[in-house]
C-alpha cells in the first residue's frame, strides 16, 4: 500500500489512539503509546496534536468522561466508583475534570440523562465531549490524579 | 410518501490499495469477490458475504475525476486518521470470529462486550476503517428496550 508520509503517520497515530481507547483506565504510558506509533517518546505529543488536533493526555480526559457519563448512565455505581474505574485516583480531580469538560457535575448529570438505544460503539463516539474549558495538563497524567 | 425503494444493494467502503482490501476482506473476515473488473478508468471490485448475493462492499480508491487531487488527498488524510465510513457485520459464533482475527493479527479496537442485543467486538480494516462485529442475541425488540430500562432504573 502505498501511503504518502503524512498518511501513514495518521494511521500510526491512529494505532496508537485506538490503544488509549482500550486503555483508557490505565495510567497515560507515553513511551509505550510512542513505540506503537513507531515514534521517539519527545515527538509523540506533538505530532499527535498535529494529527488530531489535541494532546494525549487531553484526548485521554475526554475518553475518561465518556466512559464515566456511559456509567452514570447506565450502571447505579457511587460517583466514587465511577472515577476510579476511568482511571482516576482522585474524586476531587474526576469532579473537577468532568464538571469542566461537560458543564456540570457528575451528579447532575447522573440526574439529567436518559438511556439511548443505538450500537456502544456510536454512543460512545457521538457522546464523547467536546472541549469546553481548558483543563490543566501541566503533569502527563500517570494516573495518580 | 413512497419511493419504491426496496433494498440496499451495494455501498462504497473507500480503501487505499485494492489488492490489500482483498487480502483483509476477503482473506481475514471471510468475504468473497463478488465482481473484479478492469473498466479502464477504475477497477470495480466488489465483494459480498458467503451466501447472499447482495448487500456488496464496493471497494473504492479515492480519486477519480470527480474528485480533484486535493479532495483526494483529505479523504485520504481522513480515512487514515478513522475519521471515515464503518462497517457493521454479525457472526455467528463472535467469539470465535474475535480469537481468530485477533490471532491473524488485525487491529483489535476493542474486545468483546455484552450488549442488550448480544456481543459485539470493533476492530479496524488496514486503512482506518472501523468495523463492528456483533452476534445477537435473538432478544426481540421490547427485550432490549426492558433490558435498557432496567439499566435506566437502576441508576
Amino acid at each position: 500500500m502505498a501511503l504518502s508520509p503524512q498518511e501513514d503517520t495518521n494511521r500510526r497515530m491512529l494505532r496508537a489512539r485506538d490503544e488509549m481507547d482500550r486503555r483508557y483506565a490505565e495510567p497515560l504510558d507515553l513511551v509505550a503509546l510512542a513505540s506503537v506509533a513507531h515514534l521517539s517518546p519527545s515527538r509523540f505529543g506533538r505530532v499527535f496534536k498535529d494529527v488530531f488536533g489535541e494532546t494525549p493526555h487531553r484526548y485521554l480526559q475526554r475518553r475518561r468522561v465518556e466512559r464515566a457519563m456511559a456509567l452514570l448512565r447506565q450502571t447505579d455505581r457511587p460517583v466514587t466508583q465511577v472515577a476510579w474505574d476511568v482511571g482516576f485516583a482522585s474524586l476531587g480531580t474526576f469532579s473537577r475534570t468532568f464538571s469542566a469538560i461537560v458543564g456540570c457535575s457528575p451528579s447532575e448529570f447522573r440526574q439529567q440523562t436518559e438511556v439511548v438505544h443505538v450500537p456502544t460503539c456510536f454512543v460512545a463516539a457521538w457522546t464523547r465531549p467536546r472541549e469546553r474549558t481548558t483543563v490543566s495538563e501541566k503533569q502527563p497524567d500517570s494516573g495518580a490524579d | 410518501m413512497t419511493t419504491h425503494v426496496s433494498s440496499l444493494r451495494i455501498t462504497s467502503v473507500k480503501v487505499l490499495d485494492q489488492d490489500e482490501a482483498l487480502d483483509f476482506y476477503c482473506g481475514k473476515l471471510g468475504f468473497e469477490v463478488r465482481d473484479d473488473a478492469d473498466l479502464g478508468f477504475m477497477r470495480w471490485l466488489t465483494i459480498g458475504l458467503p451466501g447472499q448475493e447482495f448487500p456488496q462492499l464496493l471497494l473504492e480508491l479515492p480519486g477519480g475525476p470527480q474528485q480533484d487531487a486535493e479532495t483526494a488527498a483529505a479523504v485520504r488524510d481522513l480515512l487514515t486518521k478513522g475519521a471515515l465510513g464503518g462497517v457493521f457485520l454479525t457472526s455467528d459464533d463472535v467469539l470465535a470470529t474475535y480469537e481468530t482475527l485477533r490471532d491473524a493479527g488485525v487491529d483489535i479496537t476493542q474486545e468483546p462486550v455484552e450488549q442488550p442485543y448480544g456481543t459485539d467486538f470493533g476492530l479496524r480494516d488496514p486503512f482506518g476503517n472501523p468495523i463492528r462485529i456483533s452476534q445477537l442475541s435473538g432478544a426481540t425488540d421490547e427485550e432490549i428496550e426492558r433490558a435498557y430500562r432496567e439499566q435506566a432504573d437502576r441508576v
